[in-house]
């Protein structure tokens, strides 16, 4: 098994760079610091996604001409094209989730003045306890 | 007719005393009952011969130390599983084809067409390009449409709130141009990104590079079906010049030529024209009729059928939207 991950080992590192990001998701107390480990795991999929369009001795797909001036559209020459319009598809996705991510981070920090996500919820709960109160009295008021 | 009377009367005395009724949006903190230690009978864990009994000590200790715990007990756990990922995707990863084959399973007859027919079908010298905005147009049509969405929906967020008074700031800029230096408008100047006499060095600078970096980004959106690049590349590129100008000149002379409105109208045309064109294209060729829409000799720059402008579009698109991203992030509004 171990020769194997050294024979993929690009795949290998992808795999283990999104587990990195993973954590990063789950252990990090700052929003910022999460929305990099997303950032992190978006990495690990193009670098997989390019790992598996490579072929071993094979040139970018852009055609190449040969000595007479043909275009050579030989299979054998270039690599696999599809990764990188997926890879493509990827990049402008996260992208727009992190901006998206981030200006949400930003009104959180302006409303409660934290990153830390603990203590944004701390606040969250006492303000809705405050509003509760304030609710069960209206309720009362109308009652009586 | 007498209790009528009473009740008016009623009502008079109470508007004098001050007793009638409060007004709807009046809010009262809730009264808390009487708290009299004497009245309460006392329960029977609080009696002096009470008993700790396991089960409240447990919920002491808890409330003493839960969250400590439970924090830990999260980290630990999301350690476990993570690496338990790891370790899964990595015996998924040995299974894998050899890195580099030339047999993988990924180079399959969808690759050799792409490859052998590519040019010829779409007249694309760049083969990637060739696939995403011929073969596989609507996909890129749909990352554009999520370029865009992203732009609105943080503009949507960012948008309102930030707002600064336009006629304030101008009057501001035009103290600074008139050569009247206000020490409070300089204190806060940093904080508002508005043009600032001091940064010769960066207005110097970005005379010098911005024309460079838009022809750059120009012949890249240009030459898109000819060489590495395209679209997404040559629209992040003009956009760092309109992000420089921003810096060196102030958001106030990039508002003169691209302001929302521009960002809107801009964005918004050249994503139709992509959608209408494309999908005239996808109509005439899926139905085998003539679309009329020439392919040309490969390597030209006006070659390769509706390659070139729908780069153009995506170009547009990306620019706008990655220049809005920087305005509203450190400005507020676009």
């Amino acid at each position: 098994m171990f020769t194997k991950l050294l024979l993929n080992h690009y795949e290998a590192a992808a795999v283990i760079l999104s587990g990195i990001g993973l954590a990063n998701l789950l252990l990090q107390k700052n929003m910022i610091k999460k929305i990099i480990g997303l950032n992190i795991m978006d990495t690990a999929a193009y670098l997989f996604l390019a790992a598996k369009g490579w072929v071993a001795g094979r040139e970018a797909p852009i055609l190449l001409q040969d000595i007479n001036g043909e275009w050579i559209t030989r299979v054998d020459t270039y690599v696999n094209p599809v990764p990188a319009g997926l890879v493509l598809t990827g990049i402008v996705v996260s992208v727009s989730v992190t901006a998206v991510a981030l200006s949400l981070t930003l009104k959180l920090y302006e409303k409660y003045g934290t990153l830390n996500i603990d203590e944004a919820l701390l606040a969250m709960t006492e303000e809705q306890k405050i509003h509760e109160a304030i609710s069960e009295h209206a309720n009362e008021e109308i009652a009586i | 007719m007498n209790d009528e009377i009473k009740i008016i009367w009623l009502k008079f005395f109470n508007w004098v005393m001050g007793n009638g009724p409060r007004p709807e949006n009046e809010i009262i903190p809730p009264e808390l009952p009487p708290d009299l230690p004497f009245t309460r009978t006392p329960d029977k864990k609080h009696s002096r011969f009470h008993e700790i009994t396991i089960s409240e000590r447990l919920i002491q200790w808890l409330s003493l130390h839960g969250l400590h715990v439970f924090a830990n007990f999260y980290n630990i756990l999301s350690i476990i599983v993570c690496l338990l990922i790891i370790a899964l995707m990595l015996m998924t990863v040995a299974d894998l084809p050899p890195f580099g084959d030339f047999h993988n399973p990924a180079n399959n007859e969808v690759v050799e067409r792409y490859i052998k027919a590519g040019a010829r079908e779409t007249g694309a010298e760049n083969i990637v390009a060739g696939m995403i905005l011929d073969y596989r147009a609507f996909d890129t049509f749909g990352e554009s449409a999520v370029l865009f969405t992203g732009a609105i929906t943080v503009l949507m967020i960012l948008g309102t709130s930030v707002k600064k008074d336009k006629s304030e700031l101008k009057r501001l800029h035009l103290k600074t141009h008139s050569g009247f230096e206000d020490r409070n408008f300089l204190a806060f100047a940093p904080s508002l990104h508005i043009y600032r006499d001091d940064d010769a060095i960066l207005r110097g600078v970005a005379s010098l590079s911005i024309p460079v970096i838009i022809i750059m980004g120009c012949v890249v959106i240009i030459s898109g079906h000819l060489t590495p690049g395209g679209g997404f590349s040559g629209g992040a590129i003009l956009s760092t010049a309109l992000i420089l100008c921003a810096n060196a000149y102030g958001f106030i002379k990039v508002h003169e030529f691209f302001s929302e409105r521009t960002f809107i109208v801009s964005s918004s045309s050249a994503l139709s024209i992509y959608a209408l064109a494309k999908g005239y294209s996808f109509l005439t060729g899926a139905n085998h009729i003539n679309s009329g829409i020439p392919i040309g000799t490969i390597g030209d720059i006006f070659s390769a059928g509706l390659i070139l402008p729908l780069n153009i579009c995506v170009g547009i698109v990306v620019a706008g939207t990655l220049y809005g991203f920087y305005a509203l992030f450190s400005e507020g509004e676009i």
